[in-house]
């Protein structure tokens, strides 16, 4: 079976990343959400993000 | 006027908490423009474009926030500051006090069992979070755009290797379990599932489903690029795979744009292997290859819906009436409008929040007419030379990249729409606005009421030249919605417009008004 198929027999659970809005949409019809207060890697410095991100392939 | 400008190093904040912020201090009567914005390449373009861009700036990442402001008296640039400080710490209060951990994998070590990951992050991240979540077997609803095609391949490549869901990116509107998720509308439960490429066309399919006494069951989005050659229909198969092993779905309706003609045969291949009754609307496509198959074809949203409700209830699918209303009561009803125009009152103009709903606008009354002027044109002769300008007859999509950039999308902010009713006002020679209003989950929380004030100005500078103007409008919402469906629809009526009970109705009405009765 597709995993997406478990999901519908599932409780939906969500993570959200970005715009807090959709989070507090979901958390408004009563659905588990947990909102991510994400901010971008290495403070948005793209020189060292793309190190950082080169060092976690290896 | 002087340009003073702030900036707040490691400073995180969403672009709509910001375009909300903006838009508030830009409104100020001392303040010619204001943008306050994380430092982002896209926002630098943005401050160079309105002439705010300094080497300071320049210098900026994308976590460091910018308040930059051209003012006419910079000693009220503190009082500005204080403002926006006040708008963000309220932001931040309004948010509550539930933990929010800095990262995707802390959020999934605190919630191990979520299943679900929705991600708006600014495109230049989005992908890489949405690998991780697929990586952690999460499906993903990818709302971001400005993500390559590239990285789009290899992230349902990777979700369909492991039977996830990867909806998007560009992905607006989706229903999983019952929960509207991003642009969505709260409708019944039943057993319509949908798999849909344009958000705006399968919201417009969900409220009609509601409306019509059926229920969905799944809606799956897919980004608008699914059924694209590159990327080959790789979720829409995947979506139909999920509603065909289903049991509580019993009718597929799949909406898109025209796929590329092989990408349809697949899609429908699918389709057919998986043995349930279904409609396909493909926009404006090809109609033969959907019978060809076997399956239904619909000639509009509404008709997508219509007759996906009867094969539902087991009956035998009939074309959705053209109108709800008798035909000589809608006659009757342009007729009137028609008489209290002036006789050089001959365009039509349409202002969009939705894109599907624009483009079938376009297609119906294409279908017509011979054409209609648009910044989204079916062919390239239609194209309007400035998409702010209307031309004879022209219908806008609002929520189209060129009118959103630094400004939340049309559904949320009214602030453009507004902007343009009034601008189209100015234009004697139109005699008909056309305008949807999108409800549900994610949309602004009463977009008639931002909207009225505005439609009736646009009536009074008509009625101050001794015209008219037909206002016709069209809300895409159900009873369920987190707005007050009444109410919205009072606040148009009550603003002087008339309501059409589907967006295929509403062009046709205003056809009517445009040309007389017209043939359907």
């Amino acid at each position: 079976m597709l995993k997406v198929n478990e999901l519908f027999k599932e409780e939906l659970k969500v993570i959200n990343m970005g715009l807090r809005s959709f989070a507090n949409d979901v958390k408004s019809q009563d659905v588990p959400v947990i909102h991510v207060d994400w901010r971008p890697v290495a403070g948005g410095n793209k020189k060292l993000s793309s190190l950082l991100s080169r060092l976690k392939s290896k | 006027m002087v340009s003073k400008w702030l900036i707040k190093e490691n400073s995180y904040y969403d672009s709509v908490t910001l375009m909300i912020i903006t838009k508030e201090i830009e409104a100020r009567d001392d303040v010619e423009n204001a943008v306050v914005v994380m430092g982002t390449d896209l926002n630098k373009d943005l401050l160079n474009n309105v002439g705010l861009l300094n080497d300071e700036i320049n210098k900026t990442t994308a976590n460091d926030l910018i308040i930059a402001v051209r003012m006419k008296d910079e000693s009220k640039f503190d009082e500005i500051l204080a403002k926006v400080d006040e708008l963000l710490n309220k932001k931040k209060s309004d948010a509550g006090e539930d933990y929010t951990p800095p990262t995707l994998d802390s959020a999934i070590k605190y919630m191990p069992d979520s299943n679900m990951v929705v991600i708006s992050l600014p495109g230049a991240y989005a992908a890489a979070e949405a690998k991780k979540a697929l990586e952690n077997d999460k499906h993903v609803m990818l709302f971001s755009d400005n993500v390559t095609i590239e990285q789009e391949k290899e992230l349902k490549e990777l979700a369909v290797s492991k039977g996830l869901l990867m909806m998007g990116p560009d992905c607006g509107t989706a229903m999983i379990n019952q929960v509207p998720l991003c642009f969505c509308n709260k409708v019944n439960k039943g057993n319509i599932g949908i798999v849909g490429a344009s958000g705006t066309g399968t919201q417009e399919i969900m409220v009609q489903v509601h409306r019509m006494g059926g229920g969905c069951s799944q809606v799956i989005g897919t980004g608008g690029r699914d059924l694209k050659k590159e990327i080959g229909g790789l979720m829409m198969t995947l979506g139909i795979q999920a509603l065909a092993n289903d049991d509580n779905t019993d009718v597929i309706v799949l909406v898109s744009k025209p796929p590329a003609i092989e990408i349809a045969e697949k899609v429908l291949k699918t389709l057919k292997e998986c043995g349930k009754k279904a409609v396909v609307d493909f926009i404006g496509g090809d109609d033969e290859l959907i019978r060809k198959y076997g399956f239904i074809a619909a000639s509009s949203l509404e008709d997508a819906a219509y007759k996906a409700v009867a094969l539902a209830k087991g009956e035998e699918p009939k074309d959705a009436p053209i109108f709800t209303e008798s035909e000589d009561k809608i006659d009757k009803l342009a007729a009137k409008e028609r008489e209290k125009l002036a006789s050089n009152q001959k365009y039509l103009r349409g202002l969009y929040s939705g894109g599907t709903l624009c483009d079938e606008t376009l297609k119906l009354f294409t279908k017509e007419f011979g054409g209609i002027y648009s910044n989204i044109p079916l062919t390239p002769e239609y194209k309007l030379e400035d998409n702010k300008k209307s031309y004879k007859h022209t219908a806008l999509d609002l929520g189209d990249d060129e009118f959103t950039v630094g400004r939340p999308h049309p559904m949320i902010d009214s602030y453009m729409r507004q902007q343009m009713i009034v601008k189209e006002a100015e234009d004697s020679e139109m005699a008909v606005l056309i305008m949807d209003v999108v409800l549900g989950y994610g949309s602004n929380e009463d977009p008639a009421g931002s909207l009225a004030d505005h439609i009736k100005l646009a009536k009074k500078k008509f009625a101050d030249r001794g015209q008219y103007l037909c206002v016709v409008a069209y809300v895409c919402g159900t009873k369920a919605d987190p707005q007050n469906y009444d109410e919205q629809v009072k606040k148009l009526e009550d603003a002087g417009a008339v309501l059409m009970p589907s967006n295929a109705q509403a062009i046709r009405f205003a056809m009517k008004v445009v040309r007389g009765v017209i043939k359907c």
